[in-house]
């Protein structure tokens, strides 16, 4: 058997690098991210605006519910507002030849 | 495969019967929730999958943040929490040193002097680039090696969340062994490797939006970070709040290593064995979109490693201090109870359900980085290679998804295996050892010595890991020499893998025949190939995405980091 070399597995990735469809069908992550920051955060600052007693005992006075709600909702929001502000480049950009040095979301 | 650690021989994973957490319909929705989200990545992921390149690889486009907050989770598993949390409430703060400097610098070496081979060689697995700088005997054997530590390993993950989840939520083990199965098998079969890592980053923000709260509640409840450390200097003496404390050559400390075994076996054989050559972790950063994104990946992942520490070690610290017998024959608690002991104490409804979430988040992910870098393994490197060869691309798109099926059964299996050793972590770096450090020899001698022979590279993963397993399972298991603790041992054999390793390969190399220079080129240290040659990207020029100043501010971090634990 004739030893595989670095040229074969260059030109089999290349071809199949050519034919990929990750980068033009594949959804974006910050959508999923800010979807369910969001509704985790909505659903757990509630139970903190409700919060008991009880429950507020048991986390040393701090309502954490609150807190940790808030927060996630606001990584939520910063995915979102990521997302819309830089949305999702169009995948095949060879002829486009506009410098934009700050292009954080290819 | 997860960083090796070994928190404490005597805890078993079996949580006490009283950490039955306060969950309500809150938690459970919560639950749902992202289960539901999971099977929907692995849905939505489906239309991307064409050719075998976006399966096995997301087609090398993925950007470099998603890659590298792929690359810290799925380090970031559940028995890498539980365990470290453990290792902090009976070690101290000598946690410190399996992030500090037991990961970054062997992350930052992968980013800046590795990854140029591996990327732009154009592999698509750690084994396909010992097949070009070796030959198909150290491409096989090392494949098949990996084969089997990853369903092991898959196996160790599956057990441990049956353990968890029993003790936790009062499921039996059995549903949550198929629960979770069947998730990452759903998941992983849709969308391949690229359901992986997305799941993975969502894992990612969601164990710290449970790891957050724990902590702070855990501090608050010791009085802050003062108030936790005087009560361990007056429950454990000085030392346990230090990181170097006791580790002079010579002193006894319950770590049982100095400060050179420390630098020279957790920093450097252990930690680059792990972090360089383990193709769970590797995969993600050959998933990134081009050169500079592939560097960056590891590089990125190195800052959220160097703070992670602080909240897998504030709740096993916290848990010292509130159960001062845990781990010991007087109290009902295992060191690896600590996080749970603490979500069970602390957490109302609500954050707990966020909690419980990332735990089996963290257990699923990490099963699911071990399936999805083996059905990739197994397909590209054994079964394309050696088996069925030359089909058209789609069989091996088919064949991965059968594969995958068929690892997630062969780990249920092997979940068993876990129960005969005496606790999870110290089974899988005895795992480790005997995998990952002779990967490792192989590695760098080949890559920086190009008269390492094409025949070297077989023998000398053979001879490493013979030595290793012989080394643990014949000297130290039978007594012939006498060493403490399962970790001293594990240390040991992987400094005898090390060494046997690259003893053998030198002297092998001695008595065959190189491989042609022009057969090295992008393989060997010093040379290129045509794929390093691709221009950086646009916008990839930015100071802030230059490798080097990245790599090298993470050593710089990670090392002021210790300062205020030195003195």
């Amino acid at each position: 058997m004739s030893e595989y070399s670095e040229r074969d597995v260059q030109r089999a990735v290349t071809e199949l690098q050519g034919k990929s469809a990750t980068a033009a069908r594949l959804f974006d992550i910050r959508r999923i991210i800010g979807g369910l920051f969001v509704v985790y955060g909505i659903i757990v600052t509630i139970a903190g605006i409700t919060v008991s007693d009880a429950n507020l005992d048991k986390a040393e006075g701090v309502n954490i519910n609150l807190w940790t709600g808030l927060g996630m909702l606001a990584l939520g929001l910063f995915f979102l507002a990521w997302l819309w502000l830089r949305p999702t480049p169009p995948p095949v950009d060879t002829e486009q030849l506009l410098p934009e040095p700050d292009k954080d979301t290819e | 495969m997860q960083t090796p650690t070994d928190p404490a021989p005597t805890s078993h994973m079996d949580l006490a019967a009283e950490l039955r957490l306060p969950t309500n319909w809150l938690d459970y929705t919560i639950l749902a929730i992202y289960f539901v989200v999971v099977l929907g990545i692995g849905f939505a992921a489906r239309r991307s999958v064409k050719t075998s390149l976006d399966f096995f690889l997301s087609g090398r486009s993925l950007p470099a943040w998603v890659t590298g907050l792929a690359f810290i989770a799925a380090n970031l598993g559940a028995t890498e929490i539980l365990g470290m949390a453990a290792n902090s409430a009976q070690y101290g703060v000598y946690t410190t040193h399996w992030y500090w400097i037991g990961a970054i610098p062997a992350m930052v070496f992968l980013g800046l002097v590795m990854m140029p081979f591996y990327y732009g060689s154009k592999v698509r697995s750690v084994p396909e680039f010992l097949l070009l700088r070796f030959d198909k005997w150290a491409h096989l054997l090392s494949s098949v090696l990996f084969a089997f530590a990853a369903i092991l390993i898959a196996g160790v993950n599956l057990y441990a969340l049956a353990i968890v989840v029993e003790a936790l939520l009062g499921w039996p083990q059995w549903v949550s062994i198929v629960v979770a199965g069947f998730f990452v098998l759903g998941y992983i079969t849709l969308g391949g490797l690229s359901s992986a890592i997305y799941n993975e980053v969502l894992q990612f923000f969601v164990i710290l939006a449970a790891l957050i709260p724990l902590s702070v509640l855990g501090l608050k409840k010791v009085g802050g970070w003062d108030g936790l450390s005087d009560s361990l200097t007056e429950s454990h003496g000085g030392d346990f709040v230090t990181a170097w404390g006791g580790t002079g050559i010579g002193s006894d400390n319950p770590l049982g290593a100095n400060w050179l075994t420390i630098v020279l076996g957790l920093g450097f054989v252990l930690s680059f064995g792990y972090w360089t050559t383990n193709f769970a972790e590797v995969q993600r950063a050959l998933s990134a979109k081009n050169m500079s994104a592939g560097q960056r990946t590891p590089l990125i992942a190195a800052f959220p490693k160097i703070f992670i520490v602080f909240l897998v070690m504030i709740p096993g610290l916290v848990a010292a201090v509130l159960v001062p017998k845990i781990g010991t024959a007087g109290s009902d608690l295992q060191y690896n109870d600590a996080i749970p002991y603490l979500m069970e104490d602390l957490l109302p409804n609500g954050v707990l359900g966020i909690a419980v979430t990332g735990l089996l988040a963290a257990f699923m992910a990490g099963m699911a980085a071990n399936i999805s870098s083996f059905n990739t393994v197994f397909t590209n490197d054994i079964w394309a290679k050696y088996v069925v060869k030359g089909r058209e691309d789609t069989y091996y798109v088919r064949f991965g998804r059968l594969i995958t099926a068929i690892g997630v059964l062969a780990s249920i299996g092997t979940a068993f295996l876990a129960s005969s050793f005496s606790n999870i972590m110290s089974y899988l770096q005895t795992l480790f050892s005997f995998f990952n450090v002779p990967m490792f020899v192989v590695f760098i001698v080949g890559m920086f010595w190009k008269r390492a022979s094409m025949k070297s590279g077989f023998w000398g993963l053979l001879v490493g890991t013979t030595a290793a397993m012989i080394n643990y399972f014949v000297i130290y298991k039978q007594d012939i020499i006498d060493i403490p603790s399962d970790q001293g041992a594990n240390f040991v054999s992987a400094i005898a893998g090390f060494v046997a390793g690259a003893v053998v390969m030198v002297a092998v190399s001695l008595f065959t025949a190189p491989k042609p220079t022009e057969e090295l080129q992008g393989l060997v240290y010093g040379t290129r190939s045509p794929g390093m040659e691709e221009p950086p990207a646009e916008g990839d020029d930015a100071w802030y995405r230059k490798p080097a100043l990245l790599g090298w501010s993470a050593v710089i971090l990670a090392a002021a980091c210790y300062i205020p634990f030195s003195f």
